[in-house]
Order: structure tokens, then C-alpha cells, then sequence
């Protein structure tokens, strides 16, 4: 029996889904606050343009969406099967194309700020 | 001492006569502190001597008296009559195929569990001579609780996956591996992780946890496939992007 290759995806499931687990609920508290008008000038466009225009804001936010998206890929990939879909790699195929292709998106609009 | 009339909806099959296994009431009178496997060998001694079924220590020690019990997988013997209702039913096994009534045919979890090569390969041959081999507690607690496995098949039974892809080398095997891995004296990860590594092995798992819920000896199967899917995203780390990094 050959070793898998299965640990890339895996790997960035298991980190995306430990960041996810972290970050979300903060960015829902997060803008809850902001749509009550608290801390509004944290987050006025300019703020938020400058953290995004700095390097180590871009690289958060690379990696946040990098994960989150390969986490969700994946979670996709395996909810599929549990519901009877078993053209695994034609699914697979489609999940990690969207989400490489969400992957390289970010970069380049990342790269454009 | 109460007694309780239960309806036993047994499931009954011989291959090689019957066309379709089919269900069989039995009314067995039960004493509160029975468990269903009591009940089934009130069955067999007053009611129905052809019934078929395993069972060796009434005591959830030699794993073999694993049925579904109102559609769970459970020990025949862990399971009192008390926890359930007037009418109880009995069928073999999920996921396995029958070989007769309650009795299941075992030999793929059988040649899986020896495929995983689950005993000690100890990473130096040691004379008797130079006396015993030492661990400490907290060497012993890393593996001790996968030990406790008694190979009844009740995870194999509960893990959607394995019925889906009976390829799937499943929770107790899996585990069992790793309770090997785990073990200070053992040097044998590299043969075991051939097949554990592999698309069958732990990668078939899609963490479920119904393995876990229904262990009545609590290895926590689960929680091992975990710990073996991080050891070996390390592996793969190692091996494709430091392929000069020695393991
Ligand atoms: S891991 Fe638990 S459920 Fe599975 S075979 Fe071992 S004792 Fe039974
Ligand atoms: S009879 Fe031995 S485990 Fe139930």
C-alpha cells in the first residue's frame, strides 16, 4: 500500500480549522461592535486600507483566508461523501480548484492594495 | 427481585437455507438486573435451542458477544434489561456480514488487525541478560489506555465509513497500532505506518467520533486516528519538503 497524499489537504484542514475556530467568532463580536457604532474609528476605511496595505496585515490576512478556505474545501469534500456523493475525485477536483482559485485571487487583490 | 415480561424481536438468518434473515419474538421472562445476553440464553435454554449467538466471559472482557441492541452497537452482556423498554431487538453486528443468526463473520477485521502488525517490535534486540526493559508512568500513560481494546467490533459497527468503504482499515486496528507507536520499547512505526499512512489507513477516517461514543471500554478510538493523522502530516512534511531530515 503507497502512503497517502491526503496530509496537504489535511494539514491545512486541521490548521484552517483551528484558526477558523478562533478568528470567526471574533469577527462576528467584532462587527457586531462596529455596526453599534463602537470603536468606529477603528474601523473606518482608511484603518482598515492602512492595515492592509502593511506587510504583516497582508500576510494575516493571506493566511486567514488561505486556511479558512482550504478548511472549508476540504469540510466540503468529506460532507459530500457523508451524503451519498461518491465521485470523490471529481468533487475533490472542484472543492480544491475553487479554493485555489480563492487562494489566488487573494493574493493578487492583496498585491493591488 | 422484579421480574418483566420483554418481548425479544430476534434477528434470525442461516445463509444457506434462507433466503432473507427475518425477525423472531421471543417473550422471555426477565429479571430486573438481567442483561441481554442473559436473556438470549434463556432463549436458547428454554425457548429455542437453535439460536445462535457468541458470548464467553459475562463480564465485557473477551469481546465477543457484540450485537446491535435497539439498533446500537453494544456488548450483549453490558446491556441490562432495566435500560430499556418492554420489547427489545437483537440483530448481528452492523457492517459485517452473517454467518448465522447473531454471529458475524470476523476474518476482515481479523486480517486488518494483523496487517498493523500489533504487537512489540522492539527497537533493539536485548538479551534476557541485560535485564528488563523500564518505562515510566508517564511513558506508560501515553499508550495505556489504547491497551484496553478487547477487539469486539462495536466501533467497526458504529463507523459510517467502514460501511461505506469496507476497505477502510477501521477505528480498533488503527488504534491499536497506535497504542504500539506509542510505546517507548517499540521500534516499529515505520512498517506500521505503511499501512496506516496509506489512502485506507487513517486517511479514510472523516472523524465521525461514533467509534468513541460506543467503546464500552473507553480506548477512545477516535482520539488515537487524530493523533495519528498529525504524526503522519509530519511525516509528509518531512518527507517531500526535507527529504534530508533523517526520521
Ligand atoms: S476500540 Fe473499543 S469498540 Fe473498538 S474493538 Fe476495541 S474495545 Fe471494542
Ligand atoms: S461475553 Fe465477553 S464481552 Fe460479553
Amino acid at each position: 500500500m503507497a502512503k497517502s497524499n491526503k496530509p496537504i489537504f489535511w494539514g491545512l484542514f486541521a490548521a484552517g480549522g483551528t484558526v477558523t475556530a478562533f478568528v470567526t467568532p471574533a469577527l462576528v463580536l467584532i462587527t457586531l461592535f462596529a455596526a453599534f457604532g463602537a470603536g468606529m474609528d477603528m474601523f473606518t476605511y482608511e484603518a482598515i486600507h492602512a492595515f492592509a496595505a502593511w506587510w504583516l496585515g497582508k500576510l494575516i490576512i493571506f493566511g486567514v483566508i488561505l486556511l479558512s478556505l482550504w478548511h472549508a474545501a476540504h469540510r466540503l469534500r468529506v460532507t459530500a461523501h457523508d451524503f451519498g456523493i461518491r465521485a470523490d475525485t471529481v468533487v475533490a477536483y472542484v472543492v480544491y480548484g475553487l479554493a485555489a482559485l480563492g487562494t489566488l485571487m487573494t493574493i493578487v487583490y492583496l498585491l493591488r492594495i | 427481585m422484579s421480574e418483566r415480561q420483554i418481548q425479544l424481536e430476534v434477528l434470525r438468518y442461516n445463509p444457506e437455507t434462507d433466503s432473507a434473515p427475518r425477525f423472531q419474538t421471543y417473550a422471555v421472562p426477565c429479571l430486573n438486573e438481567w442483561v441481554v445476553l442473559d436473556a438470549l440464553n434463556y432463549v436458547k435454554e428454554n425457548l429455542d435451542p437453535t439460536l445462535s449467538y457468541r458470548w464467553s466471559c459475562h463480564m465485557a472482557v473477551c469481546g465477543s458477544c457484540g450485537m446491535m441492541i435497539n439498533g446500537e452497537p453494544k456488548l450483549g452482556c453490558k446491556a441490562f434489561i432495566h435500560e430499556y423498554g418492554d420489547s427489545i431487538r437483537v440483530e448481528p453486528l452492523a457492517h459485517f456480514p452473517i454467518e448465522r443468526d447473531l454471529v458475524t463473520v470476523v476474518e476482515d477485521f481479523i486480517a486488518k488487525l494483523a496487517s498493523v502488525k500489533p504487537y512489540l517490535i522492539p527497537k533493539e534486540d536485548k538479551p534476557v541478560s541485560a535485564g528488563e526493559f523500564k518505562q515510566t508512568p508517564a511513558e506508560l500513560m501515553k499508550f495505556k489506555q489504547y491497551t484496553l481494546c478487547i477487539n469486539c467490533m462495536l466501533c467497526y459497527a458504529a463507523c459510517p465509513q467502514y460501511g461505506l468503504v469496507p476497505e477502510f482499515v477501521g477505528p480498533a486496528a488503527l488504534a491499536l497500532a497506535h497504542r504500539y507507536n506509542q510505546d517507548s520499547r517499540d521500534g516499529g512505526r515505520d512498517q506500521r505506518q505503511e499501512v496506516v499512512a496509506s489512502d485506507e489507513g487513517v486517511w479514510e477516517c472523516s472523524f465521525v467520533g461514533a467509534c468513541s461514543e460506543v467503546c464500552p471500554k473507553h480506548v477512545d478510538p477516535a482520539g488515537a486516528l487524530q493523533q495519528i493523522k498529525v504524526a503522519s502530516t509530519i511525516d509528509w512534511y518531512k518527507e517531500h519538503l526535507m527529504p534530508w531530515v533523517k526520521k
